[in-house]
């Protein structure tokens, strides 16, 4: 019998092309940002209304990743944006690889920005960095104001987090969902999260989100 | 979910250091942070479905979960981080840093005798 001491990081792989991503973005001086949540939070929503918003004053790539079909990216060409749709057959999220031969596909050339959609999923892509500059993180009104306490890594590690379909608490008796419990739940967490409450089917509050991205093009990140 | 591609790339690192030995590993230990979100169950269960037909089969996985730790802005004091509910050990402070969480790490592996010497 015979014990090794190895310490080897598990995810080395993963880390050395999300290193090569980081490398080839910063090269270009693109930055990159990483968009996660539970599915049918409204990303592909929100990506598409801030790419159509946008228009003009700046370049969004999306790289989508879904577990089937090209739906998504379909969504993001009809907005007249590039997209390159990344399937995972099964896996629950994308992996720095996956993203590097999607970048390889973007023409970053002719770009301000890249998105990366993640697959809809608020654990598994918390923990696969893809060589972004930050993680984005959706929580959409009907999901609930609990989570940030029941899936608090994807909070802690986010810069923004975007509190969508808030055109549904203008009823006021359809949903339960206190904003304030989120912006206290998540602050907890992380201090120097960004916090827009959204609504890409109205279109309020995405001007405070569409500074924010400006202001990430242009500026030192 | 994300624990069968950790599996994978577990059986993948412990195949090679097995074949680099010539020897048959028995037994790993990893560790993770709170963040890499790991469920023990399910990832003992992707790591022996994956390791089946490798040289990892049969191989019992221990999995160390390391605690995230805060630093106190307040009290200055470091301190292990419970997520359901932050606040600074010593003086309950809320007002606190997050320090980098531990990585998937494999530590450890244990492997039979060498059966022909070499290293």
């Amino acid at each position: 019998m015979e014990r090794v001491d190895i310490g080897k990081k598990v995810l080395a792989s993963n880390e050395v092309y999300a290193l090569k991503n980081s490398q080839l973005l910063a090269r270009y001086g693109r930055p990159c940002f990483n968009i996660i949540s539970s599915p049918g939070s409204g990303k592909t929503t929100i990506l598409v209304r801030t790419i159509t918003d946008l228009a003009g004053m700046l370049r969004i790539g999306v790289i989508e990743g879904d577990i089937q079909t090209d739906i998504d990216a379909q969504r993001i060409r009809a907005a007249q944006a590039p997209a390159v749709q990344i399937n995972t057959e099964g896996a629950c999220h994308l992996s720095a690889a996956q993203v590097n031969r999607g970048l390889a596909e973007l023409p970053l050339d002719g770009l301000d920005i890249v998105l990366i959609e993640n697959v809809g999923n608020l654990v598994c892509p918390s923990a696969f960095e893809l060589g972004e500059n930050g993680k984005v993180v959706v929580l959409s009104v009907p999901e609930g104001d609990d989570k940030p306490v029941k899936y608090p890594a994807i909070f802690a590690k986010s810069r923004v987090l975007l509190i969508n379909k808030i055109d549904l608490l203008q009823g006021g008796t359809q949903v339960d969902f206190d904003v304030d419990r989120v912006h206290a739940d998540a602050r907890r967490l992380n201090q120097s999260i960004e916090i827009f409450p959204v609504s890409a089917k109205t279109g309020a509050g995405m001007q405070n989100w569409y500074d924010w991205l400006a202001h990430q093009a242009r500026g030192p990140r | 979910m994300h624990e069968t591609a950790v599996a994978q790339s577990l059986v993948d690192l412990i195949a090679q250091e097995a074949q680099s030995r010539h020897a048959r590993p028995i037994r790993a230990k990893m560790s993770c942070g709170e963040l890499n979100a790991i469920n023990d169950e399910v990832l003992s269960f992707a790591f022996e479905a994956i390791a089946q037909g490798t040289p990892c089969e049969g191989m019992t996985l221990e999995i160390e979960h390391k605690a995230l730790q805060a630093k106190c802005r307040t009290c200055g004091s470091i301190f292990a981080v419970d997520l359901t509910d932050v606040k600074c050990a010593s003086c309950g402070g809320g007002d606190f840093e997050l320090l980098p969480d531990a990585p998937l790490l494999l530590e450890q592996i244990e492997f039979e005798g060498t059966d022909d010497g070499e290293s």
